[in-house]
């Protein structure tokens, strides 16, 4: 299903894994082949995320320095957890345990059990708000260079906390700030004038891209937006 | 005299100089006493507008990068209107902040109920970790205050008031305090409410305890002060005063008596809205807790008598309106 085009497969520092792992790493998680939409939808931007922008790896998962990625779309993280366990964050001996009692994997992360996890999430809309606080604790720390993403989904922007946390990022000038929107159309009542607009209009970069070419992802990721958040909206094949 | 909350902002100002990871965020109130703070650490006093749940999930973010956030305003939209946010962004990210609350439960009676928050300790209670003090003077404010931002990564609630009984008790952040021994029941007294106990008890043969922080709850102290003030009947008798929701304390003084018969009465705000403005001293007294309905529900409970006796009615704080920007 995928039509992923470059960088995946090569061999990166982490466990060794690539792009074309993932589906078989998956597949111990649920001991199916087959995955649900909401795990699926953001494999590719998270790959691209791990295996090309963030500055993070399993040896600085602590390192003041590092890149934060908090994953706010807590549920069905299937493929976040396949690619925490590519980059070496996690074993690959856990996945098979997915929602054991005695498994650090739960269906939805829990920061305290996952190596490499920034928030625990499951509840909707909460993310963005706490990547604000990292954004701006950063930033009274001096740390200027690490950046903070967060991944939201389409639906999840229905919550008020994003919209709280997206009007306030672009006129405070939050510009270590990255969201990345999936947008897979299962918002109840869509988004009238389109979700980059929503982000536009708090003061925001934004970009529209085809969320499983990892090229396009990876020049919306790493797009200039200099004093201002960014976001990336990443569209997928609607929710059937 | 200023009030507690007064104290606020010129005490975290202070600990903003003095301690780099401290930062503060607000939701629109209480602003204009950070000015010069902010002014001097732009990027350590951070108001967020009218937005609680992003005041929440941004003084939780704050700490997930470090820093020592200290979170306020009045405690319905600090505790209630985002309480999921206080549950999730703390307690399960394992994150620690000092929520301060203004406001609490009628310190601006004519604002009506819109901003009154009666039950913000309960809820807290429901939360784990999370430490509670309720000062009753500024200056008990200041120390505790202190002692919060001081308290590692902590979760810890403060609660102010323009309330305040007339003299300070030298706090420690911890334990409660023996104000007065006697030999038929234990009156534990919760922040403000000190003086209406102490006025309501007066000649009464009772034991007096003072809390000003009450989670964690001091179960060795109220056990010891139970036992020995039972009247020689073996059954102690424990009155619980507290300035907001009544009985939110009950349980905590069943668990430390769990093993010894006793019985409990539990008093403080009720749970009925009762629709009026006015003044603190009309609430007060709408709630039962001015010294003379005090006098006659612990005696009552006790069996001790003296219903008659008591002194006169309340002793509120100032009216304490509140100039708010919404």
């Amino acid at each position: 299903m995928t039509t992923a085009t470059g960088a995946e497969g090569r061999d990166t520092a982490g466990a060794g894994y690539g792009f074309g792992d993932l589906d078989r790493l998956m597949g111990l998680l649920t001991g199916d082949e087959k995955h649900g939409p909401a795990a699926t939808s953001t494999l590719d931007a998270l790959w691209v995320l791990y295996d090309r922008v963030l500055r993070v790896s399993p040896a600085t998962a602590d390192a003041p320095e590092r890149d934060r990625f908090l994953l706010s779309k807590g549920h069905g993280p299937m493929a976040y957890y396949a690619v925490l366990a590519a980059k070496g964050f996690v074993p690959v001996e856990w996945l098979p345990g997915f929602g054991a009692y005695d498994s650090p994997l739960g269906h939805h992360p829990d920061r305290m059990l996952v190596p490499g996890a920034e928030i625990g999430s499951g509840s909707l809309g909460h993310g963005l708000p706490l990547a604000v606080g990292t954004a701006l604790g950063l930033r009274a720390r001096g740390l200027t260079d690490p950046a903070v993403w967060v991944l939201v989904g389409d639906a999840e922007l229905d919550e008020g906390s994003n919209h709280e946390a997206i009007a306030f990022a672009g006129p405070a000038g939050l510009d270590r700030l990255h969201t990345v929107v999936i947008d897979n159309a299962s918002a109840r009542y869509g988004r009238p004038g389109g979700i980059a607009a929503r982000f536009e209009a708090g003061g925001w970069s934004a970009v529209t891209v085809d969320g499983r070419d990892h090229e396009a992802l990876y020049a919306a990721f790493t797009a200039p937006h200099p004093g201002r958040p960014h976001a990336v909206i990443a569209r997928v094949d609607p929710r059937s | 005299m200023d009030t507690m909350r007064d104290r606020f902002a010129p005490v975290v100002s202070a600990l903003l100089d003095e301690d780099p990871r401290v930062a503060v965020v607000l939701a629109a109130i209480g602003v204009d006493g950070f000015v010069e703070a902010a002014r001097r650490h732009p990027d350590r006093v951070i108001d967020v507008g009218i937005r609680e749940q992003l005041l929440i999930g941004t003084g939780a973010g704050l700490a997930l990068a470090g820093l020592r956030p200290v979170v306020h305003t009045f405690a319905s939209f600090l505790v209630e209107r985002p309480f999921e946010q206080v549950k999730l962004d703390f307690g399960h990210q394992g994150v620690g902040g000092v929520l301060v609350s203004a406001a609490g439960s009628f310190d601006w009676p004519s604002g009506g109920f819109t901003h009154m928050s009666p039950g913000d300790v309960a809820l807290m209670d429901t939360l784990d970790g999370w430490t509670v003090h309720v000062p009753g003077h500024p200056d008990e404010a200041e120390t505790l205050l202190r002692h919060a931002v001081a308290a590692g990564d902590d979760k810890v609630y403060v609660r102010l008031s323009v309330q305040s009984n007339a003299a300070a008790f030298p706090v420690d952040g911890r334990g409660f305090h023996l104000v007065r021994e006697g030999g038929r029941g234990v009156v534990l007294a919760v922040g403000t409410m000190l003086d209406h106990v102490l006025a309501a008890t007066e000649g009464l043969d009772v034991t007096v305890l003072y809390a000003t922080t009450v989670r964690p709850f001091d179960a060795r102290t109220l056990h010891r002060a139970a036992l020995a003030a039972t009247g020689g009947t073996g059954t102690p008798d424990v009155v619980v005063v507290e300035p907001y929701l009544a009985g939110t304390s009950t349980a905590a003084v069943a668990e430390a008596l769990v093993e010894v018969p006793h019985r409990v009465l539990g008093l403080g705000v009720g749970r009925r809205e009762l629709r009026r403005y006015g003044t603190i001293e009309e609430h007060v007294a709408a709630h039962g807790l001015d010294a003379r309905s005090l006098r006659e529900r612990i005696s009552g409970f006790l069996g001790t008598g003296g219903s008659g006796n008591g002194p006169g009615g309340g002793s509120g704080g100032d009216t304490g309106e509140e100039s708010v920007r919404d």
